[in-house]
């Protein structure tokens, strides 16, 4: 829609053609996505204007940022050509061991605990698609089942211990500092901060690139890409596990599939974010926006009190159009 | 295929040795398969020795979705693409159906069950033409349709309701001829024959593999990449209508929540030796690669381990198989 806008535009003018307005926005997919959530934010406010204040904005951060970070998960997996469908059964173990643990070892050793396994899982994840050269839709896929499985005779064994979310996750994941600051945000900016740093400046980000884009020409330059992948699903393991505890502590409840609704739109934030799934291009940045538009999406369609039937059919409809509009933008220059 | 090239160079060997070295090296992975459900079998014999033919009846009925899942899921695998709406779209073929279903004469449960089929058809050659169409990943605009079937299942049927023909259940459950051959498997035997076996030597089916195996070979040599591409996503879509109605004659009701069966259909299809990268693999592979996956979580049951653990199991296998795979090809190709 916006890039027809701007080629309408770009007639009159003769340095802004529909071909600049193109290739702004393949090199700055920001931009559009900004202008997406805004327009989606004018719907709302259009709707009803009473509900644009404080609360809206704590809430869609508190959602937002779990589900921003387990998209840092596919963003990562997905510019080495790969995919991380293990993510929400992480996430929900990790849930359940630091609630489960919490009561008797405190709250940091739980943590601790929950972290370490979550990066544990991400090890044989790598070892599976970085050595043994398994493809990662199977091998986190698989990793998925064990770990879902694993999770419930888990729960079951300690249903009679109980589970509590450390009071302290629960302030980090839903309290506020002054009222208006969600204490998330504080966790979350320096991370997000790292992720797009570490993509842009550090060897190991160019690396991820260097992979996704073309695996033999990255060996062939001495690349070991079976360390870069066995590195990236660890890393992807223990976001993965960091947003879990996070939906622990936003929803003060854990369960084995806690985190199961946000796995598919854990990869459509990415997508909506331009991150492309053959590898080799995109960025962090845009799948932040793309977890915010999906979090305020689903505000919205909640607001106008659509159907869930509805719902579902439009969150579809519109991943399918955004993923579109990308490839046309991409591809035609 | 590495068999096939590297054969002649090998002397003293007889024609019929070559073809035969030739064949059981194209479906090592299906015999391998045979084999170890054969071994489950005797497995489950001696655990539980009661284990008889009624059992095996219950098996193949209780199955039935997820292998016609499976072989629909494959036929898109070998095609170079994947469905995950697959789940979604047996969720909404099987609320149709039941709320078609309510109150018919036979001869319309017919009509609606045909219908249901061609619906199948249908949503199938939408998701296919979205992947064309856009030339968005067939991943992602599955993924996206995921949402849209699972959505429609609802607006059919907004609490599971409805109901399945009377005929529907006996078709799919007790056994046929000798009481070893449940009646199911002799359906889905037939079902996937009838579609199947004509079209794998036709022009189309051989364009499925073509298109899975080298698009831009396939292309050059003429073939319609495009339309291949929508008719493998319509086969799958009519294989998952069918697996949508028999869930309905399994439960008797239609349900619009989607189960497991997308990600279920993944590993069989995997497990079945359908390589992900198109071009390779039956659809036998994966109709067995289901009974073992159920038969793994019958013994399970039988040994009275928790039965959650099969969810475990069956992770294990996936995962091991695949890699044991994927660490002889390594070795095959250094050697």
């Amino acid at each position: 829609m916006t890039s027809k806008a701007g080629a309408a535009d770009g007639n009159r003018s003769p340095w802004l053609t529909a071909g600049a307005w193109r290739r702004l926005f393949r090199d700055q997919p920001l931009i559009p996505l900004l202008l997406l959530l805004v327009v989606l934010l004018v719907v709302l406010w259009w709707i009803r204007p009473s509900i644009i204040n404080q609360s809206l904005f704590i809430n869609t951060i508190r959602f937002a940022v779990p589900l921003a970070i387990l998209a840092a998960c596919q963003t990562l997996a997905m510019l080495t050509g790969g995919i991380d469908l293990s993510v929400a059964s992480v996430a929900s173990i990790a849930a359940v061991v630091m609630a489960t643990q919490a009561p008797t070892q405190g709250p940091v050793v739980a943590i601790a605990l929950a972290l370490g396994l979550a990066a544990a899982i991400g090890l044989v994840n790598g070892i599976g698609i970085g050595i043994f050269r398994v493809h990662p839709l199977i091998m986190t896929l698989g990793m998925g089942l064990i770990v879902f499985g694993l999770a419930i005779v888990y729960q079951r064994m300690m249903v009679s211990a109980g589970a509590t979310v450390p009071p302290e996750v629960v302030t980090l994941a839903s309290g506020t500092t002054f009222g208006f600051i969600p204490n998330v945000l504080l966790l979350f900016v320096p991370l997000a901060a790292l992720i797009i740093l570490a993509l842009r400046r550090s060897g190991f980000g160019r690396l991820l690139y260097a992979v996704g884009d073309n695996e033999v020409a990255a060996r062939l330059s001495g690349v070991r890409v079976w360390s870069v992948l066995l590195t990236l699903y660890v890393i992807s393991s223990l976001l993965a596990g960091v947003a879990g505890l996070l939906y622990g502590g936003a929803i003060n409840f854990v369960s084995a599939t806690l985190v199961d609704l946000y796995l598919l739109p854990s990869v459509a934030a990415a997508v909506i974010g331009g991150t492309s799934i053959f590898g080799g291009h995109g960025g962090y940045s845009g799948s932040i926006v793309g977890a915010v538009i999906l979090t305020v999406m689903a505000t919205l369609l909640n607001v106008m009190q659509v159907p869930e039937a509805i719902r579902q059919m439009l969150f579809g409809a519109i991943i399918l159009v955004v993923a579109a509009a990308y490839t046309r933008i991409t591809e035609e220059t | 295929m590495t068999v096939a090239t590297s054969a002649p160079s090998q002397p003293g060997r007889s024609a019929a040795t070559r073809a035969l070295v030739r064949g059981v090296g194209r479906d090592t992975w299906t015999l391998g398969l045979i084999g170890l459900l054969i071994a489950l079998f005797v497995l489950t014999k001696m655990i539980q020795p009661t284990y008889g033919s009624s059992q095996v009846q219950n098996l193949a009925t209780s199955i039935l979705p997820l292998a016609l899942a499976a072989v629909g899921q494959a036929i898109v695998v070998i095609s170079g693409g994947i469905d995950l709406s697959l789940g979604s779209v047996m969720a909404l073929t099987n609320v149709t159906a039941a709320a078609l279903l309510v109150g018919q004469t036979p001869e319309m449960s017919v009509a609606v069950v045909i219908g249901v089929l061609l619906l199948g058809l249908v949503i199938g050659a939408i998701n296919g033409s979205l992947v064309v169409l856009s030339r968005v990943p067939d991943i992602i605009v599955t993924l996206a349709m995921l949402f849209v079937w699972a959505g429609a299942a609802l607006l059919v049927l907004g609490t599971p309701g409805g109901a399945a023909a009377p005929w529907m259940r006996p078709l799919t459950s007790g056994s046929f001829l000798t009481e070893w051959l449940p009646r199911a498997l002799v359906v889905l035997l037939i079902f996937v024959g009838v579609v199947w076996l004509p079209l794998r030597r036709s022009r189309l089916g051989l364009s499925i593999y073509a298109v899975g195996s080298d698009r831009l070979a396939a292309f050059r040599s003429g073939v319609s990449v495009g339309q291949t591409k929508i008719a493998a996503y319509a086969l799958t879509g009519l294989f998952a209508a069918a697996g949508g109605l028999a869930l309905t004659a399994a439960t008797g009701i239609g349900t619009p929540i989607p189960g497991p069966y997308t990600l279920l259909s993944v590993a069989a299809v995997v497990l079945g030796g359908v390589s992900l990268a198109g071009g390779r693999g039956g659809l036998l592979g994966p109709i067995i690669a289901v009974y073992v996956l159920s038969l793994v979580r019958t013994d399970l049951t039988f040994l009275g381990i928790d039965p959650n653990y099969s969810t475990v199991i069956q992770g294990v296998i996936m995962v091991g198989v695949v890699m044991v795979g994927a660490y002889l090809t390594l070795r095959r190709q250094r050697a």
